[in-house]
């Protein structure tokens, strides 16, 4: 009996985003398609374990839940919305009739579920959780612990979201032609987003962690797949880079954090952890965009992190074609974070002293004054020059605006390091 | 679905506009104004500045009334539409033609239908 009703959720699990999704786009209401989804998985769960798992589950559980959303919207005052949702029911099952539960062409309808869920009429905190909870599957409370906020929180967050899509009538649709490029950026954003929360180090479960990583990864797979299923070329490079983005992120993920949990740099990395599938999966896909000649930030930003990946040892890293790609990003998507890595590449290139050149210009100083990472690089490159009494006012302030535990320690050690070479 | 669009412009700077400027965006209502039309206009209206505005309230029976609008805000209310739109991307689509939209901010607020 247990083996059934694993067999039984882990179908409905496998099926379930792709059937929200069409049923979301038959009735138009988040909570009604998932409460409905939910009554199927009842139904299921009494039924298969009898009468056998369906050929066609998915079509088994789009047909049950649309069955059930009819019964809900039944029961329910005849207000005119709830009106339009049942015909539009109703119609589809004068349409599929009887012999549906074998058919095995429902519509795939999980590209415009993901440019509902990351529409900027959302917050983008709903934004990221939205897709998380719809697309990828999570549960309210493993997005909470993900996140560090707590369940009840997270919950009205989705809620809000749900009645906002419904209320406001946020479409579920692709975008025309005119905003198609901005919203699929925004999708992207929250990909990234949701990557860089499970792979930045913080504190928080480790296997959740994982997962958000793993999530993305698939997410930006379908994504552009998806886009290249409706033709929609002009938006398949910039999702192909940061699919390969990720995938080279994510190929140093368990060299990045030592046995004590602390995190390693780049070039103190042990380069034999790295997953060289995952590399070459990267490098691949990268190419693929590349040759496309639509070139956008991530695919930049997935060259650059190629150009690491592909270095045996730290020292044979091609810094002046990083220095140079960094240069490119500069004139895409100008930043001063962009502009602090671009004078840090400098620097492994030509020599801390240009390095500071660059770090030193007064707009720079000033937009990052409050940031660790901008007086933490400045303090390296200013040690490497031998202008010792300089690094030392430059850890301190590092120190003083950090609050990551770890990175303070390794502040501290480099600090204590410099002052020793002083006296 | 209805919409309303919620105008919000800065008075005091629009206050020193010169004459051309107020003419230039006068034009660029009217020819708003047609749009609006083909989207099913409902209503819209320019409003006469905050500085204008009175602000009533009934507490225990009595009515309070107080000089000025409810909120001070650094924009104020100045106009509003009400349109027929396909969902909220068409709102916005209409919204950032309003030519308030480039000084000032639209808001868009869905309208609650009673059945």
């Amino acid at each position: 009996m247990d083996t059934i009703q694993q067999v039984v959720s882990e179908t409905f699990s496998r099926e379930a985003n792709r059937t929200l999704a069409a049923l979301i786009g038959t009735v138009r209401d988040f909570e009604l398609a998932e409460d409905a989804l939910q009554d199927a998985l009842l139904v299921a769960l009494e039924r298969w374990p009898v009468d056998g798992i369906p050929r066609n589950p998915g079509a088994w559980i789009t047909t049950t839940a649309r069955h059930k959303a009819i019964d809900r919207l039944r029961r329910e005052n005849a207000l005119a919305r709830k009106q339009v949702a049942l015909q539009a029911l109703l119609e589809q099952e004068e349409l599929s009739g009887e012999e549906e539960m074998e058919d095995t062409s429902i519509p795939d309808e999980r590209l415009k579920l993901m440019f509902t869920c990351c529409h900027p009429a959302l917050a983008l905190d709903a934004q990221v959780a939205l897709t998380l909870h719809t697309l990828g599957g999570l549960s309210t409370a493993e997005i909470a612990s993900a996140f560090l906020v707590p369940i009840p929180t997270l919950a009205q967050r989705l809620v809000r979201a749900k009645r906002k899509i419904r209320d406001a009538r946020i479409p579920f649709r692709v975008p025309e032609a005119r905003v198609l490029g901005e919203r699929v950026d925004a999708v992207l954003c929250v990909l990234y987003l949701i990557f860089n929360e499970g792979y930045t180090a913080r504190s928080g479960n480790e296997l959740i962690r994982r997962e958000l990583c793993d999530e993305s990864i698939r997410l930006a797979h379908l994504l552009t797949q998806l886009l290249m299923q409706e033709s929609l070329d002009s938006e398949v490079p910039e999702a192909l880079g940061l699919l390969a983005l990720l995938l080279l992120h994510d190929s140093r993920r368990e060299a990045r954090v030592g046995p004590g949990g602390e995190l390693i740099l780049l070039e103190a990395q042990d380069r034999s952890r790295w997953d060289s599938s995952k590399i070459e999966e990267g490098i691949s896909i990268m190419e693929r965009a590349l040759q496309m000649r639509q070139p956008g930030p991530y695919q930049v930003q997935a060259a650059i992190s190629a150009l690491h990946t592909q270095a045996k040892h730290a020292e044979e890293t091609d810094w002046p074609q990083i220095a140079a790609l960094y240069n490119i990003l500069m004139s895409m998507t100008p930043s001063p974070i962009i502009e602090l890595n671009r004078a840090v590449a400098v620097a492994m290139a030509d020599g801390p002293l240009q390095g500071l050149a660059l770090l030193d210009r007064t707009n720079l100083r000033e937009e990052l004054s409050d940031y660790y990472l901008f007086h933490a690089a400045r303090a390296d490159l200013l040690r490497r020059a031998g202008r010792m009494r300089d690094a030392r006012e430059a850890y301190s302030q590092a120190l003083n605006l950090c609050h990551n535990e770890r990175e303070r320690a390794f502040l501290g050690r480099r600090l204590k390091e410099v002052i020793q070479q002083i006296s | 679905m209805r919409y309303l669009l919620l105008i919000y412009q800065d008075e005091a700077a629009r206050a020193k506009w010169s004459q051309e400027e107020v003419g230039a965006e006068y034009e660029a209502y009217n020819a708003f104004g047609a749009e609006a039309e083909k989207r099913g206009m409902q209503s819209g209206l320019a409003l006469l500045p905050s500085n204008t505005a009175t602000t009533v309230q009934v507490r225990n029976g009595k009515t309070l009334t107080t000089d000025g609008p409810f909120a001070e805000t650094k924009e104020q209310l100045g106009g509003y539409y009400v349109l027929n739109c396909k969902d909220l991307d068409e709102a916005i689509e209409v919204a950032a033609k309003i030519p308030g939209a480039k000084d000032g901010s639209i808001e868009i607020r869905p309208v609650m239908e009673f059945e």
